[in-house]
């Protein structure tokens, strides 16, 4: 689930040096787009793909937008960017609240999502399964497509040297929008499966901010702009939130403690290897 | 009677973190001949070539090619016929060779026949296809970065410094290499080696505090006092 907003969160830093902190309403905007696509959608095991396809497409359209009006006329002013990014995500999230109201929305999902399946005695959730494979797929199209095509090409180079790819003749412009685009896809994605697997299968207008923070983490540890390192971190935070969060218990005071844990991780790393996991030297 | 330009700037102005770096600069550089731009460190020699690409922001007005291009984005400039070897090569250093020359490509167009004169003239490079570019020695990576610009035909090339940190073997190959594309291109050139400068180019531009202070034939170069008075060098 980190991986998933953290990919968009790193491509976007690694080329375009944008810290997008509107990311977290992608996310959330892909959430309510499938929760509008669900409840119209009859209770088939077909229904839930397309409900996934609908947020993966909100969440890609409002990012190419966000790239195209809001951010195209503010390169090279980083400061800027961020100020705009913050203010759009408070907008839009203004906008959920006014539209939706702050109750949480309880989203339709088939059962082969919500049931659980017994390994052994171990009984582990449908979703979680969902989520996994989810991300491993988006882990080896985003490989393939960074690795393999003319855009995925640009891209790294435009991580490297973004002059140096305008001098070669290259429009950089239409790869901005479409980082952006992917990003927002995947976010609109994680969404969805954020709702579903985490959080009892719930909709409501902060859940991308929440989630937001983490990601934010997890690009940081991973190495800004590494997909590969992202993926990692990702693994890694979520192995560290869980397992202190279970072994601290939830006494008083003890209940934050698997967050906690995430922030000194990230101390850690800092002091130790600051340019994260699989970061570039610079 | 003035020759044919194939880059025609009339006061240039630059301004860099608050620095006037180029101040109202002028430059005739003529089609179908070598031009060297020349002067000591910190002149503003790479920022001229970086503002013919519109890759820093200027004033003036700046004809490349036939076309007055200046606001262009760079990509559209570039795409006029104009390479730029960038003064440290910038490969990039996270591609292969091969993905390097196919960016190139992307952009700058090329096809079978571009590969085959990149291989042809500088052979190692095919041999290192898979190779990581940030692997390869100074020279190969030089290679690479005029190689890159001439997958496809290139009617202006801006060459900056291109024997800077270079082997003698690699600065012979270099030099020979820009000596075979001078035959088809113009090349704008930025260098410090005054003998290579001698041996391949026609015209001299010598810049000095961001203003051109002489312009003339790269024959005056073997005047001793010329040379020391200009760049602070003997030749």
């Amino acid at each position: 689930m980190y991986f998933l907003v953290a990919s968009g969160l790193s491509l976007i830093y690694g080329l375009m040096g944008v810290l997008n902190f509107a990311h977290g309403v992608f996310l959330t905007l892909g959430a309510y787009a499938a929760w509008e696509v669900a409840g119209r959608l009859p209770h088939s095991p077909a229904g839930f793909p397309v409900t996934a396809l609908v947020a993966a497409l909100a969440g890609a359209a409002v990012a190419a937008l966000t790239e195209l009006l809001l951010i195209r006329p503010l390169y090279g002013r980083p400061l800027a960017q961020i100020l705009i990014t913050i203010g759009l995500d408070l907008a839009l999230v203004g906008l959920l609240l006014g539209m939706f109201g702050s109750n949480s929305r309880a989203i339709a999902v088939p059962s082969w999502v919500s049931g659980v399946t017994a390994i052994g005695s171990v009984r582990i959730p449908d979703g979680d399964f969902v989520a996994l494979g989810t991300g491993l797929a988006v882990l080896g199209v985003l490989s393939w497509f960074l690795r393999r095509t003319r855009y995925g090409i640009i891209i790294r180079a435009g991580a490297e040297n973004r002059d140096m790819v305008r001098a070669l003749g290259i429009d950089v412009g239409r790869a901005f929008t479409l980082v952006f685009t992917v990003g927002g896809a995947a976010a609109g994605l994680a969404g969805l499966l954020n709702s579903v697997v985490f959080s009892g299968s719930l909709v409501d207008p902060g859940q991308g901010d929440q989630l937001l923070i983490f990601a934010f983490i997890v690009v940081v540890i991973g190495g800004l702009g590494s997909i590969a390192g992202s993926a990692a971190a990702a693994v890694l935070v979520g192995l560290v939130q869980v397992y202190v969060g279970f072994y601290a218990g939830s006494g008083a005071g003890l209940a934050q403690l698997g967050n906690m844990s995430v922030v000194l991780l990230l101390a850690v790393v800092l002091l130790v290897r600051p340019r994260g996991l699989l970061g570039r030297t610079t | 009677m003035t020759a044919a330009a194939a880059v025609e700037v009339s006061g240039l102005d630059v301004y860099l973190a608050g620095s006037h770096v180029l101040q109202g600069v002028d430059l005739h550089v003529p089609a179908g001949s070598v031009t060297a731009l020349l002067g000591r460190n910190g002149v503003g020699k790479t920022t001229t070539l970086r503002s013919l690409l519109g890759l820093v922001s200027s004033k003036g007005q700046i004809r490349v090619l036939g076309r007055d291009v200046a606001g262009w984005p760079v990509h559209r400039i570039v795409r006029l016929g104009v390479g730029y070897v960038p003064e440290d090569r910038d490969v990039f250093a996270g591609l292969t060779v091969r993905e390097n020359l196919r960016l190139a490509q992307i952009g700058l167009g090329g096809s079978d026949t571009g590969y085959d004169r990149v291989y042809g003239l500088f052979p190692e490079l095919k041999q290192r296809l898979g190779q990581l570019a940030g692997s390869l020695s100074g020279g190969q990576q030089q290679m690479l970065a005029i190689g890159r610009v001439l997958l496809a035909q290139r009617s202006l090339l801006l060459v900056d410094e291109p024997t800077k940190g270079l082997a003698p073997r690699f600065v012979t190959e270099v030099v020979d290499v820009l000596e075979r594309i001078a035959a088809v291109s113009t090349i704008l050139l930025v260098e410090q080696n005054v003998h290579v400068v001698r041996r391949l180019a026609r015209e001299i531009i010598v810049l000095d505090h961001g203003q051109v202070v002489h312009a003339g034939h790269a024959a005056e170069l073997g005047d001793e006092d010329l040379a020391r008075r200009l760049l602070g060098v003997s030749t």
